[in-house]
């Protein structure tokens, strides 16, 4: 133990907050913290893990949505991203099976768990996305589906009598598969993204890279990054919501350089250099998925699950989810401030 | 790679075939939470001198300012100090609410009132911010209270009637940990059946204190067995005596000396063990998710909220606010009526007077009219009779003057005749 600095970050964003009992005798809070010196061991850094037990007890949602044409692999990237098989590829279309005329939105949920640490995870398939030949709004269906999860949430936490653990079926992470093309991205890709950037968390993704040559990912990459500046599209991690400065030089390294991340997915296993690998199998060679000279996956899985996947939640709940809570309270007039009701107080809520 | 079947939630549970890498969740969720910091607040409940600002300083294990309070005080106050610690790579902010003057006064009827007070606002403030339509939860300083330490005094008997009414009016918004405070004044076979004396008054009074939690097996042992040493029994000091070759928190006496830190003098440690290395986190969860949404739930339902209509069809959203929307509208139109009725009355009343005020200007310029028309005749009327006068006289001035002039033709005529007369 030790005498810490004052955390002037946390300082600075109590002062403005710390609110003033208004009955008296009651004594304000003091709004600024004392430091103090400590002269033994407390104990108060116990509180992490009995931080950690609680939530391994209570266990963890998240929800995943992967957007893209079909056949460009969605099924068997979040199968290998989550090793198992969580996601139902659809094997071309059969007999049986026809092409939805709209996009339909499907989701499944599995339990996984890995150390002690269950997690339900929800894939959001979204067949029939860019396979029509009129394509005009087909993001129309998804934004409805993510905003009526927000409406689930929010109906939940304006009950009075509300549930200890409300069911989290937010969209936490909406993964945008584009087409290896090489050249540029389409109108298309433009729109999608333009339009669902603003409620939902983007994480673009090259699909089959395993048609490009090493220049032409980089150059492509170059090319779909500049397009997405051009034309105002803000992907995960958004710049606005990095935290500290830490938090920006990394996702800074990461939205200049890596992403969108170029992928390969398969469940196949073959046996290279004595090792059992994840890969494709083609006359000139095994394209092994989780060698970083080969694609990006191994990049896309560390992003997504082992660094940032706390981080995709929070800013769904923190930001995407009160955006929508605030313009639809908005829109609804709101609810009139508790203390006196005049117009002032109620224009300051407004 | 388990095979755990999941009820009640429709999910199938599948087999992982390799690492995936998401057993690293906790420990995202708890760094995020170690940079954002975490705050405790304590609220300390007791006669004053049972020595509250000791305890905290031998807890915490430093001097927190502040001076002893009086026994003069008027009313119950309470007194409220935020703390910034550190350890390790945890900051805290501690916040240390403290009674000033509770038990003091003669008539201690109102004496729980103020902490019923202060403890329902710092509820009243996190529920105003989350009703907030623009809000900023996630960077909120929470300052809702998370464990009451409720001091009974030594006296070794029972407890004292402020004691029972004061816990029974908290249990239902704070967790509560009743302690024997300065038990160093009470001998250990008192001491059982003080504990035991407490617990059964409790019991039969229908007092609700925190139980500290035994779901969890992994602190299920060690919790259950606390909860049946309750209350604890603890000294504070923050007097440091050489015992044996260490230095100690001690009290010295003539016929010995009390360790704080000596499980077989007090319970401290126990109270410390629980307090702050086993269950900060569960007093934290069980103060949001059991007192507040009960404070909140009844403060809504106070508001005319209501989650089914009276046939329980469950409102929309919508429609609740809606609802409230036009009841707030419709007040601030009865209000604007009002006000506008008010000004009309105003303006009526305002315009009567002017009116008032334009008839006797009327009047007064009438008057003086008349006045005026008054003189004039008067001045006329002066004027005529000078008039008259004046010709009267020229009259008689020019009847005079032909007089004379005769007379004096006549005067002439008669000197001539007197003249030829005295001729004769």
């Amino acid at each position: 133990p030790h005498v810490g600095p004052v955390d002037s970050k946390n300082e600075a964003a109590m002062s403005e907050l710390v609110p003033e009992p208004r009955q008296k005798p009651v004594v304000p809070m003091k709004p600024m913290g004392i430091n103090t010196s400590l002269l033994g061991y407390i104990g108060i850094d116990t509180i992490i893990e009995q931080m950690r037990k609680k939530t391994m007890k209570t266990g963890f949602d998240f929800n995943i949505m992967v957007v893209g044409q079909s056949g460009l692999g969605k099924s068997t990237l979040v199968n290998t991203l989550f090793k198992s098989q969580v996601s139902r590829k659809s094997s071309g279309w059969n007999r049986e099976e026809k092409i939805p005329k709209t996009v339909e939105i499907k989701a499944i949920g599995h339990v996984i768990e890995e150390g002690g640490v269950k997690m339900k995870l929800t894939v959001i398939d979204t067949p029939g996305f860019g396979d029509q030949i009129n394509n005009e709004n087909c993001w129309e269906p998804i934004e409805k589906y993510i905003n009526e999860q927000y409406e689930k949430f929010l109906k939940e936490e304006v009950n009075i009598a509300r549930k200890k653990r409300i069911p989290d079926t937010r969209v936490h992470c909406c993964l945008y598969f584009i087409s290896p093309t090489g050249h540029s991205l389409r109108p298309l890709d433009l729109e999608f993204m333009k339009h669902l950037s603003k409620v939902v968390n983007i994480i673009p993704v090259i699909a089959k890279a395993d048609t490009m040559t090493l220049e032409e990912k980089t150059e492509f990459k170059q090319r779909v990054r500049k397009e997405l500046e051009v034309n105002g599209i803000e992907f995960y991690p958004q710049k606005e919501f990095d935290e500290d400065l830490e938090d920006k030089t990394e996702n800074d390294k990461i939205r200049q350089e890596s992403m969108p991340f170029a992928v390969v997915g398969s469940d196949k296993e073959y046996q290279v250099n004595g090792k059992r690998v994840l890969g494709r199998k083609t006359p000139w060679g095994i394209i092994e998925v989780e060698n970083l000279n080969h694609c990006e996956f191994a990049l896309l899985r560390d992003f997504v699950i082992r660094t940032h996947l706390q981080d995709l939640k929070e800013v769904t709940h923190n930001i995407h989810y009160e955006t929508y809570r605030a313009k639809r309270l908005n829109d609804n007039g709101g609810l009139p401030p508790m203390t006196v009701e005049t117009e002032e107080n109620h224009e300051s809520n407004l | 790679k388990c095979f755990i079947v999941f009820q009640g939630e429709g999910c199938r549970t599948v087999p992982l075939s390799g690492h995936v890498g998401f057993d690293s969740l906790p420990d995202q969720l708890v760094n995020k939470s170690v940079n954002h910091g975490f705050c405790f607040n304590i609220l300390c409940v007791g006669e004053t001198g049972l020595g509250k600002s000791t305890l905290m300083d031998t807890l915490f294990n430093t001097k927190f300012e502040g001076d002893p309070a009086s026994h003069s005080q008027p009313g119950v106050q309470l007194k409220s100090s935020t703390y910034d610690l550190q350890e390790s790579n945890v900051n805290l902010k501690l916040t240390i609410v403290s009674t000033v003057g509770f038990g003091d006064q003669i008539n201690k009827e109102d004496s729980y009132k103020p902490i019923v007070e202060f403890i329902d606002a710092q509820f009243e403030a996190y529920l105003q911010e989350e009703l907030k339509i623009r809000r900023v939860l996630h960077n909120y300083h929470d300052t809702r209270i998370h464990a009451c330490l409720y001091f009974i005094a030594p006296t070794g008997h029972s407890l004292k009637s402020l004691d029972l009414v004061t816990m029974k009016k908290l249990d239902s918004k704070v967790n509560i940990i009743p302690i024997i405070a300065k038990s160093d004044a009470i001998s250990k076979s008192e001491l059982t059946k003080f504990k035991i004396k407490i617990t059964s008054e409790l019991v039969s009074n229908g007092v609700q204190i925190y139980q500290f939690p035994t779901d969890d097996e992994s602190v299920a042992e060690i919790n259950g067995t606390m909860n049946a040493h309750l209350p604890f029994a603890v000294i504070g000091s923050t007097e440091e005596l050489k015992i044996g070759n260490k230095m100690m928190k001690a009290r010295q006496y003539p016929w010995g000396t009390v360790q704080v830190e000596n499980e077989a003098h007090c319970d401290f440690v126990k109270l410390r063990e629980m307090l702050i290395r086993v269950n900060m986190e569960d007093l934290r969860e069980q103060t949001h998710t059991r007192h507040y949404e009960l404070y909140r739930r009844c403060k809504l339902e106070e508001m005319g909220f209501k989650d089914t209509d009276p046939d329980s069809k469950p409102f929309s959203l919508q429609e609740t606010y809606e609802a409230k929307r036009n009841e707030f509208l419709g007040e601030l139109q009865k209000k604007e009526e009002a006000m506008r009725q008010m000004f009309v009355q105003r303006v009526k009343e305002k315009e009567a007077e002017l009116k008032e005020a334009e008839k006797e200007l009327h009047e007064k310029f009438d008057r003086l009219k008349k006045l005026h028309q008054d003189e004039k005749k008067k001045l006329e009327d002066k004027k005529k009779s000078l008039d008259d006068e004046v010709n009267a006289f020229k009259q008689r001035k020019t009847a005079a003057e032909l007089l004379q002039s005769q007379a004096q033709q006549a005067g002439g005529s008669q000197t001539l005749k007197r003249d030829k007369e005295r001729k004769k």
